[in-house]
């Protein structure tokens, strides 16, 4: 059962908002709508989000993600269209319930932090365990705990005023966490900090979220922090969600110019990982076999090294021309004396931005193990620079590709074929 | 009957409002005598115990009201000012405006701030609160008087019916405001961690409305003690029975002393309601960014 299920969520503002919904389901623009001044601010929106996962919604200002965040936890009310929380109808529920859904499975953390200032730190932070009637004592212990996670043990006595912006949020992100809750919705939470701020946030709750398995439902307008926090993203245009998946699905396949347009900013060397620029070896050469195989394959693939494996794939390391030449020279039957074992290997989730300096330095391509050093590809150099300068249409790296010089060209599509 | 007569029909508007005084006198005589009955409990027993206490004693106990609102200055000017009012014999009708003042502003206050708490959420409210509050504030006061006075005759129980009257409009305002003003993300936030509407309003909204609360609170003080003294023309005693004698007999003299006594007890009111609204929990939390 998902943590969080929206369906077909359509929220429009204004007078008689009903038959709005019929008339967008019935193909009328957003325009068509404003003219009789309804506001359509959420468009047949669905999606899913996992326990555990960590999903953005990611739009400008006015795409309507912050209506559809307040559809999660009832907030806002949809004018049609439902979300269920662990199967349970948030939308339908009565007022009573909707307030045991927040209470036991969703917090909240606010853009503008949203602290009251006339509470102390840690009394901001053990609100909820307040609302949720845990005892004075005990509340005062656990919302110490979700300080301390937040790094904020000694700031408890202050008032929120008396904390900078980015340790206001820690509250608030405390806050959230110490009311124990199954999701926690962020809505645009990192906004309103500054850049250096906002990275180490960033860290912090992807950690905490590693240690805490909380569904995380987080909005944003920045891309770069939609791929760095989401283990999927929903791209949101206009009211609609125009694409749902992995920051790399959006990278590498945006489903229209909207989003390419959107992934042209993006450092992507910190998006990609080596799984996803990785290629299959153009040939390997079994551990069994011997130098003169070796250079066969070397001179049939114009290779100047070669990925040595055995049956299970298994890498056991790499050979290189000038060594296999001597070795055939010299009619030595075994690759024993000369395969070199230190490769510059990396793992699949890897960021291309990590891999630069290895791929540097090594003479043969970049292997991708998994845990068990089986190989799973490679990344020669030029592939490493080719996931960059790759825009989102594929004819386009081609062009960008086929102006540089007559050997690079070369040499790509040698390990390309 | 000229012309600019004939074609404006007459409104008998005074008579409709003199048939609903009448129909009250009429029909609400077992609640008026309530009315009646607990105003005049309330007061006779307040203005006494205010009195039971020797006036210097009560100077210093007040003195001290106003050092624990505001600081000590407040303290040693309200000593002084209170031994000013024993000093020009006016004592007795000063604890008997005070108790006035006490009475009139705490049911003022009751009925003030749920109204605005009403306002503040429904805009039907706030709708139908704003002309009768217009109505209540621009009224001439002594229009007040009379039909309090038909209705309940001579007394203190009138003047203080006509006072709270006069002295609810900012309480309303005051409260409306400081809720609206409160941010919708800090409301947002209670509800998001499921708390029933009223933990929000006492345990956010009202906390954070404090401020302009208490500004109103203060505002009501201020108009309770101004219509106590006009009270005092329809028989509700204390200061305003000196200043309306020393009007209507010339005698300067007395007039004079009256009304300085008003103005030191109106300092006194205003300074320690201010005091107390600038230590609430929020005006704290401000201060202490702005000395951050």
């Amino acid at each position: 059962m998902p943590a969080i299920k929206a369906s077909n969520i359509y929220k429009i503002f204004g007078r008689h908002t009903k038959p709005g919904v019929g008339r967008l389901m019935g193909g009328e623009s957003r325009e068509d709508l404003a003219k009789d001044g309804l506001t359509a601010a959420v468009i047949d929106a669905s999606f899913e989000v996992e326990e555990g996962e960590m999903f953005v919604v990611m739009g400008l200002s006015g795409s309507g993600k912050s209506t559809l965040i307040r559809a999660v936890n009832g907030l806002q009310e949809p004018t049609s269209g439902s979300v269920e929380i662990y199967g349970e109808d948030i939308t339908h529920a009565s007022s009573t319930d909707v307030r045991r859904l927040r209470r036991e499975r969703i917090s909240m953390v606010f853009q503008h932090f949203a602290l009251f200032p006339h509470r102390t730190v840690l009394d901001n932070v053990a609100y909820g365990l307040k609302i949720q009637g845990v005892a004075k004592d005990e509340r005062r212990s656990r919302a110490m705990t979700a300080l301390e996670m937040c790094g904020l043990e000694g700031w408890q006595a202050k008032l929120p005023t008396q904390l900078s912006g980015g340790m206001q949020q820690r509250v608030g992100l405390a806050r959230a966490l110490a009311a124990d809750t199954d999701i926690l919705l962020m809505d645009e939470a990192f906004s309103a900090l500054d850049p250096l701020i906002r990275r180490e946030m960033q860290d912090q709750l992807i950690e905490l979220q590693h240690r805490l398995h909380t569904t995380l439902l987080f909005i944003t307008h920045d891309l770069n922090e939609a791929m760095r926090i989401g283990d999927r993203i929903a791209m949101m245009r206009d009211g609609r969600i125009v694409q749902i998946g992995t920051s790399e699905e959006i990278l590498t396949n945006p489903a229209n110019d909207y989003v390419a347009r959107f992934t042209e900013d993006v450092d992507r060397s910190r998006v990609l990982t080596s799984s996803s620029v990785m290629e299959p070896p153009v040939a390997l050469l079994g551990s069994e076999q011997g130098p003169r195989a070796a250079h066969r394959l070397m001179r049939e693939h114009q290779l100047d090294s070669l990925f040595v494996v055995d049956r299970d794939k298994h890498l056991r390391g790499v050979l290189y021309e000038a060594d296999v030449a001597r070795a055939v020279d010299e009619r030595r039957d075994s690759i024993d004396g000369i395969l070199d074992g230190q490769v510059s290997c990396v793992a699949a989730e890897t960021f291309v931005a990590d891999l630069f300096s290895d791929s540097a330095i090594s003479k043969a391509p970049l292997a991708v193990v998994d845990d068990e050093r089986r190989l799973l590809g490679v990344i020669p150099r030029v592939t490493l620079l080719n996931a960059l300068i790759r825009t989102n249409a594929p004819e386009t790296a081609l062009g960008a590709t086929s102006i540089e010089p007559g050997l690079d060209v070369a040499a790509t599509q040698e390990v390309r074929s | 009957m000229s012309f600019a007569d004939a074609t404006v029909p007459r409104l008998q508007i005074g008579n409709w409002f003199n048939d609903i005084v009448t129909w009250i006198q009429h029909n609400l005589g077992p609640l008026l005598d309530v009315v009646m009955n607990v105003g005049t409990f309330l007061n006779d027993h307040i203005s006494s115990g205010l009195l039971a206490v020797p006036p210097v004693i009560m100077a210093v106990i007040l003195g001290l009201v106003g050092w624990a609102a505001s600081g000590w200055k407040l303290g040693i000017g309200t000593v002084i000012g209170m031994l000013v009012i024993q000093s020009v014999r006016m004592w007795n009708d000063a604890m008997l405006s005070l108790s006035l003042v006490i009475i009139c502003t705490t049911v003022a206050l009751i009925l003030a701030v749920p109204v605005g708490i009403l306002a503040a959420r429904s805009t039907l409210a706030a709708n139908i609160v704003r002309p009768v509050l217009d109505f209540m504030q621009t009224l001439p006061v002594f229009v007040y008087l009379v039909p309090v006075v038909v209705i309940f005759g001579i007394g203190a129980v009138p003047g203080m019916v006509a006072t709270i009257i006069f002295g609810m409009p900012p309480g309303v305002r005051l409260t409306q405001l400081g809720i609206a003003q409160v941010d919708r993300e800090m409301v947002e936030a209670g509800h998001a961690f499921g708390a029933p509407p009223r933990k929000i309003l006492t345990g956010i909204e009202l906390p954070l409305a404090m401020p302009t609360i208490m500004a109103g609170v203060n505002q009501v003080i201020m108009l309770v003690l101004s219509m106590v003294v006009v009270a005092g023309m329809v028989g509700a005693g204390g200061l305003g029975e000196d200043v309306y004698t020393g009007l209507t007999s010339f005698q300067v003299p007395l007039a004079f002393e009256g009304g300085l006594a008003v103005v030191i007890l109106a300092m006194f009111l205003d300074r320690a309601t201010a005091g107390v609204g600038a230590r609430s929990a929020v005006s704290r939390a401000m201060k202490a960014t702005a000395s951050n």
